[in-house]
């Protein structure tokens, strides 16, 4: 297969004479380093653990332990009363969280399923820091859905298992679609992260002794590199890339069909698939952009993968979603109010004055008012702790979309004799354990897997170069595959 | 391949909406908010308290719940009360929602059952039922000594983390019905009560028959004073309020 690739960069005709220089401490891709001296380099980040990690890791493993194996097992064994769900508010925290991790989890199939697509170059180093996040978020997200259960013990009863009474869940249920849509997506996503992982298993089981060795030999399959073992593991990812990104689609429709689906003032709108789909790109592309300047300046040798060009990448597709939700928001927000459905307008206004009403402002400035104010700016965009910042806002702002969306308009409803208000309980406790969790496991996974795709980087190295016209340089890129 | 009739085939048999057995006539116009229908219901279907706290917090478990809804601007006030339970709608929208069928329609008795053993605590039949009435048990809650005598053998007990709701008292329906049964006829009106029914002191609650046009509850019914609860959204609700020719308040 053969297609051309984006070249990184134009030549222009009246620059200096360190031109090429420069290209080449801006462009990951046009400043190649020795396989072996990479290679090197992306083990020497898996070994190298300061006791500062370990504190920091231990610090996760406690609030683990207080979050979601105490906190939640005090729920468990008294009832779901100790979370602040009521009657009208059957829904809470929980779902919001539920949602919130979905959300995140979308950015590492967008970032790298959709730009391996459109062969955008310059997702190459950090597809495997954003898959990473697919899984692990993925894992909370069922944390959280199982913490809502009333009897989780029992949640094995919404597989459809073969059973005696011949019992069978209920396909009717957007429950059980979204179920059987978040198991597709988490064993897809696991696969599509394993499958690049092949390869740079390899080079580091190649590269290490002691039970690294014993680690990698197992989950390397075996892996030679080989021409046709790569033939292999270019199609499968190729497959994988396209399929995965109809799943990905799927998923989040269906979260936001639990709520469209509802016979519900607010909840019932038809645009709430592509307006959730977007909403969850929206906090996952800033969550990536969060996790890659933390990765870049607590980890050894990451700031040569990750540069100011990926942070400017990544704003620029922030901004862009910052406005296809914008108007997503607009478009729901606008054709629910012109309606003029009695209920619908009582919660629409409970929502911009009523008690939290705050949210549904912080909503809007974080969500759009901060990224439409602040990525437009080359230099805001290549600064890493600014970045950061943004990232943190805008997820502040999705999870506020997802607040107002779930237990704000559970407040309202047609019997205005049982409208009611809401207070999180254990909820708090049980999500900063899924926090810490999310952490954790990240941190534990960037020590034990490669965090750069290193063949991915090479490869792009390898089709980019650098040539002279006269005294110009030029950016060449040759086809690939 | 040769039919197999030994297997019904698969079809999702969505129905319009079905034609009620059991119903309810509840006359606002002299209910008089005792609550004594409230009381009632929590003796007969072992409802537990919740206690103060957190029935101020929207805990409370009742199945039934009185409405006390305000007309007019003070002090030309009036007082409406309206009794609200399940309206064990034909075409219940709490039913589809649930994941594991625990929120399902009886066949033989038309009514919207749910079935603690199986219900999970997904909470989504509440969400969707546009009546709120359903509750969910979100803490065991004690019944001290000598309550726990109090308690009705014919229903049981729910554990935490389940959802219940009004049932029409649908052990007293089981109970007539064997009665009948064993005397080789039929129901006859008036024979079955629910709990809220019996105590009502003004009479207001009516039960019975709506599939039977010479029950009192369908004479009731066709007075032309009666309005279902959020008709359009056409739930098909088997419970009729009279009122006094208004038919605008939950329009």
């Amino acid at each position: 297969m053969s297609v051309m690739a984006k070249p990184l960069a134009h030549a222009h005709g009246h620059e200096e004479h360190d031109h090429e220089a420069e290209l080449r401490k801006e462009h990951l891709l046009l400043d190649p380093k020795p396989r072996g001296e990479m290679n090197a380099m992306v083990m020497d980040m898996m070994g190298g653990t300061t006791w500062k990690f370990w504190v920091v890791a231990a610090i996760m493993g406690a609030l683990v332990l207080w979050g979601l194996v105490y906190s939640w097992g005090m729920m468990i064994v008294n009832g779901l009363g100790l979370a602040g769900v009521n009657q009208p508010v059957y829904w809470g925290l929980f779902l919001v969280h539920t949602v919130f991790w979905i959300g995140i989890s979308h950015a590492g199939t967008f970032v790298s399923a959709l730009l391996r697509v459109f062969k955008a170059e310059f997702r190459r180093p950090f597809t495997r820091a954003a898959e990473l996040m697919t899984t692990f978020s993925l894992a909370q997200a069922a944390v959280m859905i199982f913490a809502h259960m009333g009897r989780v013990w029992l949640a094995y009863w919404m597989f459809p298992l073969p059973n005696q009474r011949q019992l069978w869940p209920n396909f009717h249920s957007p429950l059980m679609w979204d179920f059987l849509a978040i198991n597709t997506y988490l064993l897809s996503s696991t696969m599509y992260l394993f499958l690049p992982l092949i390869p740079d298993l390899a080079m580091a089981r190649d590269r290490s002794t002691g039970w690294r060795k014993k680690l990698y030999s197992i989950l390397a399959l075996g892996w030679r590199g080989t021409e046709g073992e790569w033939t292999h593991l270019r199609h499968a990812l190729n497959i994988f890339a396209f399929a995965i990104l109809p799943i990905m689609f799927s998923v989040h429709t269906i979260v936001s069909w639990d709520f469209a689906v509802a016979m519900r003032p607010g909840w019932s709108s038809t645009i709430f698939g592509p307006y959730f789909v977007v909403g969850a790109i929206h906090s996952g592309v800033a969550a990536v952009g969060m996790v890659l300047v933390a990765v870049r300046a607590l980890m050894k040798n990451m700031d040569y993968f990750i540069r100011p060009e990926h942070f400017d990448a990544l704003g620029k597709l922030m901004l862009i979603i910052s406005m296809a939700w914008a108007y997503f928001f607009f478009n729901d927000f606008m054709v629910q109010w012109y309606g003029g459905d009695k209920w619908t307008d009582e919660l629409l206004h409970f929502h911009e004055a009523g008690k939290w009403g705050w949210i549904w402002f912080l909503m809007l400035i974080c969500n759009i008012a901060v990224p439409w104010l602040t990525l437009w700016n080359k230099t805001v965009r290549r600064t890493p702790w600014a970045m950061f910042i943004i990232g943190l806002l805008i997820n502040v702002g999705m999870w506020a979309e997802r607040f107002i969306i779930i237990p704000v308009s559970l407040s309202i409803n047609r019997m205005p004799f049982r409208w009611g208000d809401y207070e999180p309980g254990v909820e708090v406790p049980i999500f900063i354990g899924s926090l810490a969790f999310f952490i954790l496991l990240y941190m534990l996974a960037s020590r034990i897997l490669p965090l750069v795709p290193v063949w991915e980087v090479q490869e792009g190295q390898m089709a980019h170069s650098i040539r002279k016209y006269g005294k110009e340089p030029v950016v060449t890129v040759s086809d690939l595959e | 391949m040769a039919k197999n009739h030994n297997i019904p085939e698969f079809k999702a048999e969505w129905k319009e909406g079905e034609q009620g057995k059991w119903g309810m006539a509840i006359d606002m116009d002299i209910c008089t908010g005792c609550n004594a229908c409230v009381a009632a219901c929590a003796m007969e279907n072992n409802v537990p308290f919740v206690g103060e706290e957190d029935a101020g917090y929207g805990r409370g478990m009742h199945w039934i719940r009185i409405e006390r809804l305000w007309e007019g601007k003070y002090p030309e006030i009036k007082t409406e009360f309206q009794p609200v339970m399940c309206q064990q709608c034909g075409s219940a929208p709490c039913e589809p929602v649930c994941p594991v069928f625990a929120s399902v329609h009886s066949q033989a008795e038309k009514l919207n059952v749910q079935v603690y053993n199986r219900c999970v605590g997904t909470r989504y039949c509440a969400n969707n039922c546009p009546y709120v009435v359903r509750t969910f048990n979100w803490f065991d809650y004690d019944r001290p000594e000598p309550l726990n005598n109090q308690l009705n053998p014919d229903v049981t007990v729910r554990q935490r983390g389940v959802m219940e709701k009004c049932t029409f008292c649908i052990q007293r329906i089981h109970k007539a019905q064997d009665q009948a049964n064993s005397e080789g006829r039929e129901v006859f009106d008036g024979e079955v009560q629910p709990a809220c029914a019996q105590a009502c002191p003004a009479d207001a609650i009516v039960f019975g028959r709506i599939d039977d046009p010479e029950s009192r509850v369908s004479k009731l019914a066709k007075q032309g004073r009666g309005y279902k609860l959020l008709e359009d959204l056409n739930t098909l609700p088997q419970v009729t309020y009279l009122q006094g020719g208004s038919h605008v308040r939950n329009g």
